[in-house]
């Protein structure tokens, strides 16, 4: 199937000189779940504007839906829904006011019926006569996802939607942007919560200094780069790894009370069997001993440092 | 041609209007009572007529052009440096809303106020002096015109301006005193010759002596140059606009 954004060779220098993007190709699967993961300065923000509209490309080309988004661009923008990363809002406007105003801002005719299902999708019905200046934070950003969502976009762009949002509530806005997913809309939100991507997406695009360094579905990534390790508390320290065991990728923390090896999950045989006889073979023993994943944050911290 | 966009921008920024109906129309009109009382009632009535007026009607149309001409400039470049201060332009920025549609919305809503505006300052006038319009249908061209292009100028400055103080600073500085000098308060011909040389690079001058003439059939410039002049005023306006746009000049990274 047709990926519903295509990007090609998108450059962007800003005045100053700082060139945000460097040449990013990037795919997006209609349907999808994509997030987009990387430091701050990485280039996320710039590329979700200049899909939108909102900035001009250096160099490249982007279609959205199969529409150019220069030649295009009123086909293209109005599918497209974004909710910006400042809470940017029409302080002195109704909820009910300021959503109906971007439905008709992006073409729409005015359609009660669909402002109303929205609000309470977002549990604003009650709030639809208030002043947007008197809300909390957290519904600011929900009256943002109801712009953005207000004419029925089939893509949407969250610029790290729980950015300053308590735990319950961003709980509850993964919830919404599943919801959402399920009715066919695409999402790319970009986030530096790993967190975030690791519960929602079902790809994940890093982009660190302007270019894009991977994007993989995202259990693939899990297992692809996922590294584990096997962390053995020993009754005795150790000074230094036995010469016996110098096969084996080990490493000692903790004053020398820790044993860590680090096993790759792909590999069929974990060596692990071999390496507990080992320890056993030379009068090594250990008091308890666990297992653990890393984690995507684990991973993204890596990539981001190889290549840098 | 994104309709549904330049009904919401218009709806919107009138929206805005009825929201602070005060400041935006009763401000207006009463200042203008206080002209009148001052100038028309009290002062006015030891002068003379001016061009076979008495000085409180030659004062009516001086005056609506007046507060029109600020009154355009201020709403205008408010209603778009606000969302531009704010932050939501984002919004606007990736709507598929054109530059024209944009402008249609903005400075229709603005022109619109303006209109209202002077047609109320012209009733509560009425309460004040006698007066008599020669030209309905010019005196509505004029002022529709000099809605429109003052609307513009304000968007104009609404997106050049990048603090609070620049947007009030042009009305204080430039506005105010051009439609001060520009013959709200009297006809050009009372002034030395030489200062009526140097009047007659005042925009405003053509502006307020075109609307006089719709009221009083006498102006002090010929009133084809008056609407010469407020058209090139306009066209100078739109290019500028149309510049802003296809550049992205301060909209646009």
């Amino acid at each position: 199937m047709q990926p519903i954004i295509e990007i090609r060779g998108l450059e962007k220098t800003y005045a100053s000189g700082f060139q945000a993007l460097k040449g990013v190709d990037l795919d997006i699967r209609r349907g999808e779940i994509l997030a987009l993961l990387g430091p701050n300065g990485a280039g996320k923000t710039t590329l979700i504007s200049i899909v939108c509209g909102i900035v001009r490309a250096t160099a490249g080309r982007v279609t959205v839906d199969g529409h150019d988004i220069q030649r295009d661009w009123r086909a293209a923008r109005s599918l497209i829904g974004l909710v910006p990363q400042e809470l940017t809002t029409e302080a002195f406007e109704s909820v009910w006011a300021t959503v109906s105003f971007s439905r008709g801002l992006f073409g729409k005719p005015p359609n009660p019926a669909v402002i109303e299902r929205i609000l309470k999708d977002l549990s604003l019905w009650d709030k639809k006569d208030t002043k947007v200046m008197a809300l909390s934070g957290g519904m600011k950003r929900r009256v943002l996802i109801a712009k953005a969502l207000s004419h029925e976009p089939s893509i949407l762009f969250l610029d790290e939607p729980t950015a300053g949002v308590d735990v319950e509530l961003r709980r509850g806005m993964w919830e919404m942007i599943g919801r959402l997913r399920d009715s066919g809309v695409t999402i790319i939100l970009t986030t530096h919560y790993i967190e975030e991507a690791e519960e929602m997406a079902d790809s994940i695009g890093v982009i660190s200094g302007g270019r894009i360094v991977l994007v993989e579905e995202k259990a693939a990534l899990m297992e692809k780069l996922g590294k584990r390790l096997l962390t053995l508390q020993l009754q005795a320290p150790l000074d230094a790894i036995p010469a016996e065991l110098a096969d084996y990728p080990l490493t000692l923390s903790d004053n020398g009370r820790e044993l860590v090896y680090r096993f790759d999950t792909q590999q069929e045989r974990t060596g692990i069997a071999g390496l507990l006889r080992k320890l056993g073979d030379h009068g090594i023993t250990y008091t308890n001993l666990h297992t653990q994943e890393s984690s995507l944050e684990e991973i993204f911290v890596s990539l981001v440092r190889e290549r840098a | 041609m994104n309709l549904h966009a330049i009904k919401a921008i218009y709806v919107f920024e009138l929206a805005r209007t009825w929201r602070t109906l005060f400041q935006s129309i009763a401000g207006p009109v009463i200042s203008t009572s206080l002209y009148f009382i001052v100038f028309g009632a009290a002062i006015g009535s030891r002068f003379a007529s001016v061009e076979g007026v008495s000085y409180g009607a030659f004062l009516v149309p001086g005056l609506v052009m007046m507060s029109v001409l600020t009154e355009s400039v201020s709403n205008a470049s408010f209603g778009i440096y606000m969302p531009r201060y704010s932050g939501t332009i984002y919004e606007l920025l990736s709507a598929p809303v054109s530059a024209f549609e944009t402008v249609i919305g903005y400075v229709g809503a603005a022109a619109t106020k303006s209109i209202i505006l002077g047609t109320l300052i012209l009733l509560t006038a009425r309460l004040f002096v006698d007066f008599s319009i020669a030209h309905p249908f010019w005196m509505i061209a004029f002022l529709m015109l000099t809605s429109v292009t003052f609307s513009l100028l304000g968007f104009i400055l609404g997106i050049w301006a990048d603090g609070w103080e620049k947007l009030q600073i042009v009305p204080m500085l430039i506005v105010t005193p051009l439609a001060f000098l520009g013959g709200s308060f009297y006809s050009i011909s009372m002034l030395p010759p030489f200062w009526q040389k140097v009047t007659l690079f005042n925009p405003v001058v053509y502006l307020v002596s075109g609307f006089r003439w719709s009221f009083y059939g006498a102006a002090d410039v010929p009133v084809a140059l008056s609407l010469a002049m407020t058209a090139l005023l306009l066209v100078i306006c739109l290019a500028i606009v149309w510049w802003i746009f296809r550049t992205g000049y301060k909209l646009k990274a």
